[in-house]
């Protein structure tokens, strides 16, 4: 490889062409993509996109079938053994026995990594602090709530101090305030340098927490940006408008250097604009007004991660044709 | 500087010496569900001693009963029955424990940890090997627990033994309860891993441990079997094992249910390699399993 040490220092992960299939049934067609060092990368996508089997190969919990993978610079065929050791996961559902006290969940995960003595035991108080469970040590993970046994289980994935953190879905059925707080713990563990990979069907969670995000749906890969880029693809800002002419508005404003794309509504229209929405607002409405078009409606919008998702995934029910033209649409009230 | 350093934790640092005790931890963890679990716990020391009781008391009454009339030949030991049955007690036990002790990982597969175990550098093998443990220690417990109470309530186990001899009898006897154990609790692991649901393995089990069971010197002889069953029963594990809680527990040579039994060493050692064939075939199984179970 042409690649020197310092790029791939840089690429934490690479997965070039992954493909898996449950018997006939494809689950990743063909991926390509690579996360770097220290950032926070989301996998965001509807379920059953494919999300869970990728990351299960690249955790070593699935035979690589097709491709290439390497996590931490091992090759997750060739040295499984290394990638485990250099990485932490959160599983989607709950994985903590009932019976087991919060300390001896974290004591039993360091001496299956074989983690020394007094390195496993003062690993396990700072990060008890960390997650604030210090006063629960002692309490079977029964008796916690949805969201502290989310808090042990990435206090459990970093036992190990581990280069990158696989998180599936890790605030799946918790409490705005929980996710919120969970948003938190994700972002302070990222800053102390461990590389975040994430999935997640939520897209405010991709939007907030990630530094970049490949949306999948199908087994594939549809796009892969910044949230600020993924938006943009969209066109920057929507402007919504129903006036006394819309056909007449239409036209009037099309050719216009920042309209990207206009789109009829029922009762109005919609202008895809390239530029900051708020400042190109007034040009359009003196332009329409000086047309002596009346203007009953005004919408302004910039597009959220839900918009990006619905434009790339579509609105159908998974397994239905899934259109792309009709989804960008603006709701009233909308954010 | 952050909160904790940004020193990687890697065991494979050269100079950091790495022995992988890994079952260790698989076994005190198991132990401690055995020991937090009340009911199971509880249940599990009673099991036994209930059949003992109430089987064990009623089944000799009647028997010793027919027994009455059938001569001792001289110089020979005759014992009632509940010294037979409690060896077969013992076993019973035994297997149910080790048939069952590899539940947990069913659970842990379902609803626990399993996936975290499997993700770990750990070596499959150790969880095998962990669960063979402390399913043995569970079986010596309840077989210790056995002896006592069947002693208690009339069991003529270790008659005219001196202290050293009661010893080394009972070190004999845990001997062969233990590589028993293992045999089966590897069979277990190896389904457990293999198998989606509880209900699916509770039928499983019950359906092996019922000829396992009762096709075997338990609770009657052989002897008088029809030929197949009676070879099949000979060369159950389950009769492996209870030749030799007789052999320490009674003696050699003893009359029970109006047999005649004779212990060789040969015959006992033969007893033993059994069960080591045994107990290594059920390993590379529950070793073959493992490695094709896909955990996600």
């Amino acid at each position: 490889m042409a690649e020197t040490q310092q790029e791939q220092d840089q690429e934490i992960i690479i997965v070039k062409n992954l493909e898996h299939a449950y018997g006939d049934a494809k689950a990743v067609e063909g991926i390509t993509f690579s996360v770097k060092k220290g950032e926070i990368f989301s996998f965001l996508g509807p379920n059953g996109a494919g999300k869970s089997t990728a990351i299960n190969v690249l955790i070593t919990l699935l035979a690589l079938q097709k491709g290439e993978a390497s996590v931490a610079g091992f090759d997750v065929t060739r040295d499984p053994q290394k990638v485990r050791e250099s990485i932490g996961i959160v599983f989607q559902d709950i994985t903590l026995d009932r019976d087991m006290t919060v300390w001896e969940i974290l004591e039993f995960h360091g001496k299956l990594y074989s983690m020394p003595h007094a390195e496993r035991r003062a690993r396990i108080e700072e990060l008890l602090t960390l997650v604030q469970l210090e006063a629960k040590r002692n309490v079977r993970t029964k008796h916690l709530s949805g969201g502290m046994k989310r808090r042990l289980e990435i206090a459990r994935g970093l036992m190990t101090r581990p280069k990158v953190l696989f998180l599936d879905e890790p605030t799946i059925g918790l409490d705005p305030q929980t996710r919120m707080r969970m948003w938190d713990y994700i972002k302070d563990v990222n800053k102390t340098g461990t590389t975040i990979f994430l999935t997640t069907h939520y897209m405010d969670e991709a939007d907030q927490l990630s530094d970049r995000i490949s949306i999948i749906d199908h087994g594939k890969i549809i796009i892969t940006g910044t949230n600020w880029e993924l938006k943009n693809t969209l066109g920057q800002d929507l402007i919504y408008l129903e006036t006394s002419n819309n056909p007449f508005a239409i036209t009037s404003l099309t050719g216009l250097s920042f309209v990207k794309n206009i789109e009829q509504k029922s009762k109005g229209f919609l202008v895809i604009i390239n530029d900051d929405g708020t400042k190109v607002l007034p040009v359009i409405m003196d332009r329409l007004r000086d047309a002596d078009i009346t203007i009953s409606t005004v919408n302004l919008k910039k597009p959220s991660m839900d918009d990006v998702f619905i434009h790339y995934t579509g609105k159908e029910i998974r397994d239905e044709p899934v259109g792309k033209a009709s989804i960008l649409s603006l709701r009233p009230g909308g954010n | 500087m952050n909160r904790w350093g940004r020193r990687q934790y890697s065991p494979s640092v050269p100079g950091v010496i790495r022995m992988n005790y890994g079952f260790l931890n698989i076994y005190w963890r198991d132990m401690i569900r055995f020991v937090r679990f009340r009911t199971m716990l509880i249940s599990s020391l009673l099991q036994p001693a209930l059949w003992l009781a109430f089987f064990g008391i009623a089944m000799s009454s009647s028997f010793d009963q027919l027994m009455a009339g059938v001569p001792v030949p001289p110089g020979v030991h005759a014992v009632g029955y509940l010294t037979f049955m409690a060896a077969g007690i013992i076993a019973m036990t035994t297997l149910f424990t080790s048939l069952f002790g590899g539940m947990i990982i069913l659970f842990d597969k379902n609803w626990g940890l399993m996936r975290e175990i499997m993700a770990s550098p750990m070596p499959r093998d150790h969880v095998i090997i962990g669960i063979g443990l402390s399913g043995t220690t569970k079986s010596f417990i309840q077989a210790l627990i056995i002896m006592f109470f069947g002693i208690a309530i009339g069991a003529g186990f270790f008659v005219g033994y001196n202290p050293v001899q009661i010893t080394l009898s009972i070190f004999g006897i845990l001997l062969f309860v233990g590589v028993f154990a293992l045999g089966f609790l590897f069979l277990s692991a190896g389904i457990a891993v293999s198998m989606e649901t509880p209900e699916g393995m509770q039928g499983v089990m019950t359906l092996m441990t019922m000829p396992i069971f009762f096709a075997s010197n338990a609770l009657y002889p052989i002897d008088a079997f029809p030929e197949a069953l009676r070879v099949i029963s000979t060369y159950n594990p389950m009769t492996l094992l209870i030749n030799g809680i007789r052999y320490f527990a009674i003696g050699p040579d003893f009359l029970a249910l109006g047999e005649h039994y004779m212990y060789t060493s040969t015959d006992i050692l033969l007893s033993f390699a059994g069960l080591l064939v045994f107990a290594v075939i059920m390993y590379a199984f529950a070793r073959w399993r493992f490695n094709k179970a896909v955990v996600t």
